[in-house]
């Protein structure tokens, strides 16, 4: 069944995703939320590298490899990010970004 | 030529220095009296060693081939700024160098001496005795110099000297007055005298004295041929280096800031004021005689005329003022008027010198006897508290010994023989008779009137009729007395000294002699107004308020000093206060501070809307960078494609 499956379907799952992505991360006002957003893009890209790989490149590995780049990427910055929400919760006790503009001019 | 025996004689202004710095750092912890004896200690030795200095330089070892030599005792070099430009600090001895060091320091020890008790009860003692130092340290630094340069470093470190004597008693807001008063008008005319040392330097490439005073020298004749709004550029750098000798001798009319600058103490007065610094000016054009002689003979004739209107002018004044050191500060406008004058008709070769001469032997008796008078006055002063002619009076029988002394000092100046005055003005009189008839006859005036103002003050002062003191005017100690016996006997007896022996133009001895024809009439005159003053004020009467009522508007020009001080303030708080000053201070306000602000302003303006970016709403930014990656993504697509 999977062989049905051709290069379009990926690309048309990966866009999706990346837009549910950006679009989650520019309205959901919830820092988790908008860090969940940035997994969904992060994952749009690994589904299209995958699906290069596999579909013109079969014999080389560069595009599974790289996809695993992206995970241990992103889990480390999900580490890095969820640090900074605690420290910014027990600072101003919110977690909603529209409140978190201690950056303005 | 360099010669290394005279090289002691660096430490002639260096000891007065360090007398400077030890008074001046330690005064405050230091008993006044003790100050005051450091002080005078130092010059004591500084005084030995330039009375050695002339003995072994006019008696000893001078002299070469029967001219006397310039010698270089000490030469070191200071700033290099090219090969070329390169200014150099040295000790310069010639005939008018070493007659200058020993009236600086003889009157300077004398005015040392008598301020001991002069200014005993006065604040400010220690730090008087080290303004003292550093003035005779820069004076003497003056006329060492070796080249132009390093006399205008001391030029104007005499100037600050006298400004803060002046504004010794900086409390009293007259004193102040005075004291910027008399360093604004010689600033401003010592910026004539660096565009004048900057343009002769250039022209002459050489800062250095023996270079530009040497008759066979090229320094002479560069320059001469460069023609500027008809003279001779020579010509201009000697104007405008004259114009700081006018400012520093109180030339008219520059002459204002001399007669305010008797606000400072009077033993000031008399060593500042009257005998050194004013006569700084007439020692600058005397250093630099070859030059003017060879190479701008039309400036020396300029000169010659300025001076002799300054004396007469200065001593139609000195006849009318009633502030005794006034009068006294007028008399000496007017006596080195007669020595500018002096070298104004002086030529170079032989006896031709002599009025060069004859103003050299002016300035020295000068220096002693109106530091006399200058020091009496100051006896006199302490004895009545005041400085009005009127309200003293029959003084004779109170102060003796000040009276012989004032005595001596007039008839000296009046040019009575045999006292010093009758010797000098003789040659300077004759050297004018011999070159320009109107200079003679306006100085043989001039010898007249100063006769009659100064006989006017003694008999004002002395005889009179004596006023209600309010305690019983008494005799100055005999510090203040020592000085007094000291400079009358120099006044009385410093004409016997045949000047024309020593200072010469060209440095070779001439013989003179006294002119009977000129003396004989100028005795004459001398007598003459001895005798009208000796009428008129020797007694008190009303005869002299009646002729200067008949007089009317020139008594009263004369009596408010043709008001040059009222031409000046309204030059300067009405033409260039409200016509340069203000339009600049208006352009400054308005222009340029505007300019500045706008600037200012428009940036604020731009940063206020455009800040309004930065808002720190995070998904703002990510909203902004998702549509602009978008569009860019789009135009790039749609340009791919076609």
């Amino acid at each position: 069944m999977i062989d049905k499956i051709g290069i379009e379907q990926f690309m048309i799952l990966s866009t999706l995703m990346f837009f549910i992505g950006v679009y989650g991360f520019l309205v959901r006002k919830n820092l988790i939320t908008m860090l969940m957003s940035v997994e969904l893009i992060l994952n749009a890209v690994n589904i299209n590298f995958v699906a290069f790989n596999k579909f013109y490149y079969p014999q080389n590995l560069q595009g599974h490899f790289f996809a695993m780049f992206v995970i241990a990427i992103a889990a480390t910055e999900v580490a890095v990010a969820i640090a900074i929400i605690i420290s910014l919760y027990r600072k101003i006790r919110t977690i909603d970004v529209e409140e978190v503009d201690e950056m303005k001019y | 030529m360099i010669t290394e025996s005279y090289s002691y004689t660096v430490a002639i202004p260096l000891v007065l220095f360090f007398s400077f710095l030890l008074i001046g750092l330690a005064g405050g912890k230091l008993k006044p009296i003790v100050s005051g004896v450091f002080g005078t200690f130092f010059l004591l030795v500084s005084t030995v060693l330039s009375y050695y200095t002339a003995y072994s330089y006019f008696f000893v070892d001078g002299k070469l081939n029967g001219a006397y030599q310039k010698l270089i005792a000490y030469d070191s070099l200071w700033l290099t700024f090219t090969d070329k430009l390169q200014i150099h600090m040295g000790v310069l001895l010639d005939p008018i160098s070493v007659v200058m060091l020993v009236v600086i320091t003889t009157v300077s020890l004398m005015v040392h001496i008598y301020s001991l008790s002069y200014m005993k009860d006065e604040t400010g003692f220690s730090r008087y005795y080290s303004f003292l130092s550093l003035f005779t340290f820069s004076m003497l630094g003056l006329v060492m110099a070796s080249n132009i340069f390093q006399i205008y470093i001391f030029w104007e470190l005499v100037g600050l000297s006298s400004y803060l004597l002046i504004g010794h008693y900086y409390e009293r807001p007259s004193a102040v007055a005075a004291s910027k008063k008399a360093f604004i008008v010689t600033r401003f005319a010592d910026m004539g005298f660096l565009v004048g040392i900057l343009l002769l330097s250039s022209f002459t490439g050489t800062f250095d004295f023996l270079k530009l005073t040497d008759p066979n020298g090229s320094a002479l004749t560069q320059g001469s041929a460069i023609s500027f709004l008809g003279l001779s550029v020579m010509t201009w750098s000697l104007l405008l280096i004259f114009t700081g000798a006018a400012g520093k001798s109180a030339m008219f009319p520059l002459h204002i800031w001399l007669p305010d600058a008797m606000e400072g103490p009077t033993p000031v007065s008399a060593l500042i004021h009257a005998a050194t610094m004013v006569v700084a000016g007439v020692y600058l054009v005397a250093r630099l005689f070859t030059i003017y002689v060879f190479a701008a003979p039309d400036a020396l004739i300029f000169i010659g005329y300025i001076g002799t209107f300054t004396s007469l002018f200065a001593a139609v004044i000195a006849c009318t003022q009633t502030d005794i050191k006034r009068v006294l500060a007028f008399s000496t406008i007017s006596q080195i008027g007669l020595m500018m004058g002096g070298l104004g008709v002086s030529g170079y070769a032989g006896a031709e010198g002599l009025g060069y001469t004859a103003s050299m032997f002016h300035l020295f008796t000068h220096a002693m006897f109106k530091a006399l008078l200058f020091l009496c006055a100051g006896a006199v002063i302490h004895a009545v508290h005041t400085n009005e002619l009127w309200e003293m009076g029959g003084l004779k029988k109170f102060l003796p010994v000040t009276n012989i002394a004032f005595l001596i000092g007039c008839l000296a100046i009046a040019g009575i023989p045999p006292l010093s005055g009758f010797f000098s003005k003789d040659e300077i009189l004759t050297a004018a008779y011999e070159k320009d008839k109107i200079l003679f006859y306006v100085q043989f005036l001039v010898a007249g009137m100063t006769a009659f103002y100064m006989f006017r003050l003694y008999f004002g002062i002395f005889w009179n009729k004596e006023r209600d003191y309010h305690s019983k005017p008494h005799e100055a100690p005999f510090t203040m007395l020592f000085s007094l016996i000291f400079l009358s006997i120099a006044a009385a007896v410093s004409g016997f000294i045949p000047f024309s022996e020593f200072v010469t133009p060209d440095l070779k001895p001439f013989e003179s002699h006294i002119h009977w024809s000129i003396a004989i009439p100028a005795i004459a005159i001398a007598v003459i107004g001895v005798t009208l003053a000796s009428v008129l004020y020797r007694k008190d009467s009303d005869l002299p308020d009646k002729i200067s009522i008949s007089l009317g508007g020139l008594y009263k020009a004369a009596h408010r000093k043709f008001y040059i001080d009222e031409i000046y303030m309204f030059i300067t708080k009405n033409v260039i206060f409200n016509y340069i000053s203000a339009p600049i201070a208006w352009f400054d306000r308005n222009i340029i501070d505007n300019t500045m602000n706008g600037i200012a302003a428009i940036t604020n303006f731009i940063s206020v809307k455009i800040r309004g970016f930065q808002s720190g709403q995070l998904q703002q930014y990510a909203y902004v960078m998702v549509s602009g990656l978008i569009i860019i993504v789009l135009v790039a697509l749609y340009f791919m494609n076609n």
